[in-house]
């Protein structure tokens, strides 16, 4: 079996391996591999992300239409892709608190968020998470109040998951592109909270 | 298919979590980037970039092979389809890195491709379905309990035969139990369906909702 574990064989040399083997047979070639890594290593990450939250928390109407249509509102800035198709956004309030899973495997908005961390990749975060959220989030240090409604969301389907944090209270003052800044990763996942700045 | 990847409240994974690292890079080594665009590439060859397919092939990547590294993981997904489409024959990855590292190891001689196809009714995975929804918001549905296994789905384990009740509709999609096999796109509306933590896990635990995106094959009304 080919698909057996290969000891003595590190992932940076099978890697080489499977790449020399594609280009070999006109399967890859090294400007298409370089273009992928270079898209998702500088043009797509949770800047997008972070830049669509911080135009709904200044633009009211831009929040109707995102909540609305998530996938039009954030094409508007044009982040839209693979793993993009259909965007829900949910609503994180100081009632209502909603996180996002994928149990069988590690679907994410890569448009608005990039690749996934390797938290969310991982088997500790896959499994509790749909079992223990608020344990979850204390461990990361985010305590929820029993009042809190907390709210998992596993992504089965090909339908994608992000979340709209609350602002931070002292932010009144801050410029669009101030709050883009303070808007973490974590918290479009619905893991933490903005931090105030 | 039940296996290691279906992960959603398993005991044996419960562990520390990982950090949140805010600053952590899209790829943390210069090979995972690599592999990364090198697995597309891959399943762009083997399937037409069927990605239900490639999910099916991460989910027969060996169990250790699996929880080891999740780009160790995309790998072994390449290799499978690679091999399934005949585009590369068993062992070759495995004599190329022995003789990118100085072996001199004979590598397998290339088999007859086949490549398997399906009809597609355009690109992603959202669809038009004709025939009318069979549940709406608020309906109470049961997921079947007895779904067959062996295949790819995308109905974990923890929800089998739990009832909760629908919260939005979705767009229909590519059925996946159908497309990871080949077997045709068979669209069908989705579901947002709403569990209580109480039915998925008892009267103990936590309280909260789970949400999860059904297709409606996967759910039957419950009275």
């Amino acid at each position: 079996m080919t698909s057996s574990p290969q000891p003595g064989i590190d992932l940076a040399t099978r890697t080489e391996a499977l790449e020399s083997l594609l280009v070999e047979r006109g399967l890859a070639d090294a400007k298409t591999i370089e273009t992928f890594i270079g898209i998702y290593e500088t043009q797509v990450g949770p800047m997008n992300g972070a830049k669509v939250v911080a135009k709904a928390w200044t633009d009211p109407e831009y929040r109707a239409r995102l909540l609305d249509d998530g996938t039009a509102a954030v094409a508007e800035l044009g982040f839209k892709g693979p793993q993009g198709e259909h965007v829900v956004v949910l609503v994180n309030t100081p009632t209502t608190h909603n996180v996002v899973v994928c149990t069988l495997c590690s679907c994410y908005p890569w448009p608005l968020l990039g690749l996934p961390p390797s938290w969310y990749k991982d088997g500790a975060y896959r499994s509790r998470v749909v079992k223990e959220p608020r344990s979850v989030l204390a461990e990361w240090g985010t305590e929820l109040g029993a009042d809190v409604d907390v709210r998992v969301h596993d992504s089965s389907s090909e339908v994608r998951y992000f979340i709209l944090p609350e602002r931070p209270a002292g932010t009144e003052s801050l410029s669009e592109a101030e709050l883009a800044a303070l808007v973490t990763r974590d918290a479009m996942v619905g893991v933490a909270k903005v931090p105030a700045p | 298919m039940d296996g290691v990847h279906d992960m959603g409240g398993v005991a044996e994974h419960f562990g520390a979590l990982k950090p949140l690292d805010r600053d952590e890079p899209a790829f943390r080594q210069a090979w995972e980037g690599r592999a990364f665009a090198v697995t597309l590439l891959a399943n762009r060859a083997a399937t037409s970039s069927n990605l239900h397919a490639f999910r099916r092939a991460l989910e027969r990547v060996p169990r250790e092979q699996y929880l080891a590294d999740y780009y160790g993981r995309w790998l072994g997904s390449a290799e499978i389809l690679l091999i399934d489409s005949g585009l590369l024959a068993p062992g070759a990855v495995q004599a190329r890195a022995a003789n990118l590292r100085g072996g001199s190891v004979d590598e397998p001689p290339d088999p007859e491709p086949d490549k398997p196809t399906m009809e597609s009714a355009g690109g992603g995975n959202m669809r038009t379905v004709d025939a009318p929804r069979a549940f709406a918001v608020d309906d109470r549905v049961r997921v079947k309990a007895d779904a067959p296994l062996g295949g790819h789905t995308r109905m974990p384990a923890y929800v089998r035969g739990r009832t909760g009740v629908v919260s939005a509709l979705r767009p229909a999609q590519v059925l996946p139990d159908s497309a990871a096999h080949f077997q045709g796109e068979a669209p069908e509306h989705v579901y947002s369906v709403e569990f209580d933590s109480h039915e998925l896990w008892g009267p103990e635990g936590e309280q909260f909702s789970l949400t999860i995106d059904m297709y409606e094959s996967y759910v039957e009304e419950q009275a």
